[in-house]
């Protein structure tokens, strides 16, 4: 199979407008005419239903959460880039185009990279006059932070509430939409399986999460808006129902997955205090500026670290990076967390935790300005561990955080399935092998608000006249199907909780396939995770049955599905010899620890087709072009 | 680390038509360190080692700002402190302490099972008047207008609302004002959201009404237990803006 | 779950009870509202008359005198007074209604959350408000129990309602239910000035606290104003010429 990407011809700038002059109609007429299926209501989701019916689509509408505004991107703190240049230092398009493409290690699709900066200023338009109430200044502009990889203040933000507040204006743009009656929306329904007639993306079976009744649904065309698979690793900052799923489910019918061990781990969280920990709640990175990272330089010592005299101290970013010092990035400040903890001079329970120390920040600029700046922070720190940080130095570890492999597509965002389109986290598209910060929920917006309504009717002008429906065998078939993959875990009858073995699998992809994987290790990985999978059907427990909220049976659905695609993922992180963004394979980095790519072999998309249940799936490489920019070597002495 | 023990009662209920009762259960060897919601965790994979249906219960983020968690302990809707239900940790509590744990009682609420209860006549509030209209494409600059800071501060303030309900379920009333005063006050106060904003109000006091819930006697429980801080002024602002809206469409009025 | 459009329950139409200010929960708390002002006003008017009694038994009996000249806009007032009272129950207890039936399961464990008792007791010391102004009619403005009441003149020939008075509250059962009346008043009152602030949107939070407090002032004036007079006539303070007989309960 060739991956064609769709690119339109011509320079990089004109490739959009010259794609939106091009792309073929559909009319107001016939818009009414077309059914879509939008599965997800983040960013991407609910801004893409949005906007879809406000063209005149008829728009059914899925989430598995019960209410639209409870999507995952409502979590998000930092802040939402867009090339404005409000603040007059020198941003532009091409700026946030180049920080985006070095941020993601060169391996990101150049025309989609361009687009999503081409359309961020659009974003912050449509949010404010949506209402999302932005940070402004006292004269009433808009104000801008500054953020991770980029030296211009471009960030937009609404307190440390930036996605809460994008996604409430989705939402209630999506509201408006449904009272007006123009989306259907189906809350607390998960989406169990895609329906394909013909080859193409024509339907979804959902299963009522309240009543337990399973359905199809048929459309037109199937978007797929449904976030990222971080909860793989269990332990995550990720909601706790985020999943694999629908991607899942759209990999076994035909779509292509890529670049699946591309995973980003955020340096500041609060550390895993114990084996009942459910989830892990980020830090915001901004702590950095005034926090000093450090371990004992001895092995294992067990002194208070108010007792740890300076010179047993080890700064060791400061040490490594003297220019960037505890600003360095994000996948090189969690890697060295990970190397001194590996060593044995981790602080905490278990030895998983460096030091973020504000002593000398305190001493330096006064308690008083360190709780103007962080109190929120330092607060949230004390509800969660019960210590001050105003006394001893917090103590952070790097965590899961955010995935940027996903379903491949080409520019339309159509997946290899014809009809299947993919927003948001969901696909693989715009942050190659590492995400900067605040660009996912403009990517989320850019997918939903301004690339698919221009690009859905390169898709539905082929499809006048094919209509199908719920009667279709097809449909029945794939019915049958998912309830008996319902049925086959309620068979199951063992008496594991699912939560088990989530948190077992959770342990294998952190070991393995995080910070640092080796081939050996992501080997062992692909073992003990087949054989993790045989155990789960064997010995899962599910009380309850199928007809009623059943929260086991939800869980047990989703690791089933984790337990398979942890695999590919470790089959993709094994393949990819070489280290780029978040994939850093120890095999090979610089003679000092810093990640080795190999642009002359791995400057490619790896693309995984699903070959059956008990084949190895196949790899298809899409080559990355680069015209506009050079390829170059992060550096970060 | 050092751990608890725990009186629960946990309130099982079927379905919505189902007579629910409490459940006891002697909650032992606790991790002090571990939130609410994990102790549930806790307790639940316990009563599913041993064969038992485990207590339905709602949460997603575990942070705080999804809304999704939902419940009432000790009489405390969210439970006690500021925050979510998910915020609160069991170090809060003493050890050996009895621990009463029920659904939001709002009757338009209605119950699905255990610990979760349905939410949706929120949605359709906001169904019915809590936006702005306006289209993708058609917006102007985001500099277009100027909003002073304290009034981009004291909109965020109202749309901080997480939508979790505790504010009808704390009320002694079950009235929904201080969520649809929020959303009302986040939009009437930005220059954007002008055009609507007496049908907003009308619109949406509107719905609260059909859906059931009740009206505010101004008691201010709903301020108390709101994990995003919301003040009571924002339903002085619906107050006002509600009249406002009723009368100018009495009068016909197009200002 | 699937929600479509909003589902229309079309309120219950009928006549002018389904304008918005009679059937919405807003319109109807602001005639609450309004209707309370009005009340307060008449009370606080209504104290300040009543301490004329401290003045002597010639002031309060011309104060009276004169409000029985005004003829006319007397019954105007009195008209007003009672569509307001009228409107203040109804609406009160057809919102209470509703209240009720909005949480149709109590919770197990309660918890005051944060509301006062005067909030939580409104109802009942509106209840009992009432029942004290239909005794308190009875007593002094039916004449109904004490008819003799009808035919004490002053010496300029005017109703004596000192005497009428101060003979009343010489009884310690009359005085302490006044007392205890004008205390439910007053805690009515603790809620309900700051409460109408709210109610009609006036309210903002830097002012919360003054209407709370200055709300609380005023009904602890009233409070005091009224109780000041059973309480003085009690303890002599206020007492009769010798020559009239005491309590026409006691003996
Ligand atoms: C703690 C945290 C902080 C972050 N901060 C920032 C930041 O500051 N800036 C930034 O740019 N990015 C940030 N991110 C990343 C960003 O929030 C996400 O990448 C982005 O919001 C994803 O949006 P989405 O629309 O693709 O998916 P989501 O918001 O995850 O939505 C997924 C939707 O799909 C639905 N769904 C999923 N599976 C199914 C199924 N099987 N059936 C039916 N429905 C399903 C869900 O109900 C939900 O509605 C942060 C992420 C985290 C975890
Ligand atoms: C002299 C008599 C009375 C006065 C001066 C008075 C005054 C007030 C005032 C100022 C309010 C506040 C209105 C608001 O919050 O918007 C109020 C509310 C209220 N009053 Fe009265 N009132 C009187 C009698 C009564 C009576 C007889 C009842 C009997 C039921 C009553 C019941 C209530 C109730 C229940 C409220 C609260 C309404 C709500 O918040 O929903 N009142 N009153
Ligand atoms: C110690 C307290 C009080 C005293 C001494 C007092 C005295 C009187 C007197 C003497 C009259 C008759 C006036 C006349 O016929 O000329 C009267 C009337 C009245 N009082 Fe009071 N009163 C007191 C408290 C109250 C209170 C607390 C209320 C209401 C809440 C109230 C409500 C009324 C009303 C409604 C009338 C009838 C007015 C009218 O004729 O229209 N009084 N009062
Ligand atoms: S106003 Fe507060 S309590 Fe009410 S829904 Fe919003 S966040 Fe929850
Ligand atoms: S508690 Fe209820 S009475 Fe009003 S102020 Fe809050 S809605
Ligand atoms: S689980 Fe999201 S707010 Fe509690």
């Amino acid at each position: 199979m060739i991956l064609d990407a769709k690119i339109p011809e011509g320079p990089i700038e004109k490739k959009w407008t010259s794609f939106k002059n091009n792309a073929k109609l559909i009319s107001p007429a016939n818009k009414r005419k077309f059914k879509v299926i939008v599965v997800g209501t983040g960013l991407a989701g609910s801004s893409a239903s949005a906007t879809l019916a406000e063209l005149g689509y008829q728009v059914e509408t899925f989430c598995f959460h019960d209410s639209a505004r409870r999507a995952h991107s409502i979590a998000a703190q930092g802040g939402i880039n867009a090339a404005k240049n409000y603040q007059n230092d020198g941003d532009s398009v091409w700026r946030l185009f180049y920080d985006t493409i070095k941020g993601g290690d060169f391996r990101a699709r150049e025309a989609n990279v361009y687009r999503l900066a081409e359309v961020s200023g659009n974003i912050i338009d449509e949010c404010v006059s949506q209402g999302v109430p932005f940070a402004r200044e006292y004269g009433g502009e808009l104000t801008n932070r500054s953020f991770g990889g980029a030296q211009v203040s471009r960030t937009f933000y609404a307190k440390g509430q930036t996605g809460q507040q994008l996604l409430l204006g989705a939402y209630s743009a999506l509201s408006a939409q449904i009272g007006l009656g123009r989306v259907t929306m189906h809350e607390s329904s998960e989406m169990l399986d895609l329906v394909l007639v013909d080859g193409h993306a024509k339907g979804i079976v959902t299963r009522d999460l309240i009543t337990g009744e399973i359905k199809t649904h048929a459309a037109d065309t199937v978007l797929l808006c449904t976030g990222g698979y971080s909860n793989v690793y269990y332990l995550s900052t990720n909601a706790r129902g985020s999943n694999v799923t629908a991607t899942w489910r759209a990999y076994k019918r035909g779509a292509a997955f890529a670049n699946p061990c591309y995973t980003q781990i955020h340096p500041t969280c609060i550390p895993v205090a114990g084996d009942y920990q459910s989830k892990l709640t980020l830090m915001s990175e901004s702590l950095r500026n005034d926090g000093r990272v450090w371990v004992p330089k001895q092995k294992g010592d067990a002194r208070l670290p108010q007792d740890i005299p300076e010179e047993e101290r080890d700064y060791y970013l400061e040490r490594k990076y003297p220019s960037y010092g505890n600003l360095a990035p994000r996948d090189i400040a969690s890697r060295s967390a990970k190397e001194v903890c590996d060593e044995g001079r981790g602080v905490g329970p278990g030895g998983l935790g460096v030091y973020l120390d504000f002593s000398a920040s305190i001493d330096r600029l006064g308690e008083k300005t360190i709780r103007e700046r962080y109190g929120n922070l330092f607060e949230m720190y004390h509800n969660i561990t019960g210590e001050s940080a105003y006394e001893r130095p917090m103590r952070i570890y790097p965590a899961v955080h955010y995935t940027m492999g996903g379903l491949w597509v080409d520019y339309n965002l159509m997946s290899t399935i014809p009809g299947l389109h993919v927003l948001g986290e969901a696909n693989f598209s715009d942050h190659g092998a590492n995400r900067l910060g605040a660009s996912a929920l403009m990517q989320g917006l850019s997918d939903g608000y301004f690339v698919i309504p221009n690009t859905l009717g390169e898709y539905l002008s082929t499809q006048f006249g094919k209509k199908v429906s719920t009667d279709m065998p097809e449909f029945k078939k794939t019915e049958t199907e998912a309830r008996a993959h319902v049925e086959k875990l309620l068979a199951v009858k063992g008496n594991v909780p699912v939560d088990e073995f989530h948190r077992q699998l959770g342990l294998i992809i952190w070991d393995e396939c995080g910070m640092a994987r080796s081939e050996a290790g992501l080997k062992k990985a692909i073992a003990d995770i087949r054989a993790l999978r045989e155990r789960f059907w064997k010995e899962v427990a599910i009380p309850g049955t199928g007809a009623e909220l059943n929260q086991s049976l939800e869980r047990a659905g989703r690791v089933a599905d984790f337990l398979e695609f942890g695999e590919l993922m470790c089959i993709d992180a094994l393949t990819r010899e070489e280290s780029c963004g978040g994939h850093f394979r120890i095999e090979h980095q610089t003679p000092e620890g810093e990640a080795l790519r190999h642009d002359d072999k791995f400057a490619e998309v790896y693309a995984w087709m699903f070959q059956g249940q008990n084949n190895d799936p196949e790899l298809v490489r899409e080559p990355l072009h680069y015209e506009a920019v050079h390829l170059a070597t992060r550096s970060y002495k | 680390m050092s751990t608890m023990n725990f009186h629960l009662r946990l309130w099982k209920q079927k379905s919505a038509t189902d007579k629910g009762e409490f459940i006891k259960i002697h909650a032992t060897e606790i991790p002090s360190e571990c939130s609410f919601l994990e102790m549930l965790d806790i307790v639940n994979n316990r009563l599913t080692r041993e064969g038992k249906e485990p207590v339905s219960f709602a949460s997603d983020c575990r942070e705080g700002i999804c809304g999704t968690c939902h419940m009432v302990i000790n009489g405390v809707p969210q439970g006690p402190g500021r925050g979510a239900a998910c915020q609160v940790y069991m170090r809060k509590f003493e050890n050996g302490q009895t621990i009463t744990v029920e659904p939001f009682r709002v009757g338009a609420f209605p119950i699905v099972k255990d610990l979760v209860v349905n939410r949706s006549a929120y949605d359709r509030i906001i169904r019915s008047g809590g936006f702005i209209s306006e289209h993708t494409g058609g917006a102007p600059d985001a500099s277009t207008s100027l909003i002073p800071k304290p009034v981009a501060d004291a909109a965020m303030d109202a749309a901080a609302c997480i939508g979790c309900g505790a504010c009808a379920a704390a009320c002694p009333n079950s009235s929904p004002m201080l969520f649809v005063g929020a959303k009302v006050t986040h939009l009437g106060l930005l220059p954007q959201g002008q055009a609507e904003r007496k049908s907003r109000a009308r619109n949406m006091v509107r719905t609260m009404q059909e859906e059931g819930f009740g009206n505010c006697s101004n008691y201010y429980a709903c301020e108390a237990v709101c994990p995003a801080n919301v003040p009571a002024s924002v339903i002085a602002m619906l107050n006002r803006e509600y009249i406002r809206g009723e009368v100018s469409e009495a009068v016909g009025a197009i200002d | 779950m699937t929600s479509s459009a909003t589902p229309s329950k079309a309120a219950k139409k009928s006549c002018c009870c389904s304008l918005p200010l009679f059937s919405s929960p807003i319109g109807r708390k602001w005639i609450v509202a309004i209707t309370g002002i009005v009340l307060v006003l008449f009370v606080i008017g209504h104290l300040l008359g009543n301490l004329s009694i401290f003045v002597g038994p010639d002031a309060m009996n011309s104060y009276a005198a004169f409000l029985k000249s005004t003829g006319e806009i007397l019954w105007v007032v009195r008209i007003v007074l009672l569509a307001c009272v009228v409107l203040h129950i109804w609406f009160t207890i057809t919102l209470w209604r509703e209240n009720l039936a909005a949480r149709p399961q109590k919770y197990a464990v309660k918890n005051d959350l944060g509301t006062t008792v005067y909030a939580r007791l409104m109802r009942i010391s509106g209840l009992t408000v009432l029942a004290f102004v239909l005794y308190h009619l009875a007593q002094f403005t039916w004449e109904a129990f004490n008819p003799e009441y009808k035919t004490w003149v002053d010496e300029q020939g005017r109703h004596d309602v000192y005497r009428m008075v101060v003979t009343a509250f010489s009884c310690p059962f009359v005085s302490g239910f006044y007392i205890l009346a004008v205390g439910l008043l007053g805690m009515h009152l603790s809620h309900g000035i700051a409460s109408l602030f709210q109610t009609l949107g006036i309210t903002t939070e830097k002012l919360r606290p003054v209407f709370e407090k200055g709300g609380l002032i005023i009904a602890w004036i009233i409070f005091l104003g009224f109780a000041s007079i059973p309480t003085a006539v009690m303890f002599g303070f206020v007492k009769l010429p010798a020559s009239l007989p005491a309590c026409p309960f006691c003996h």
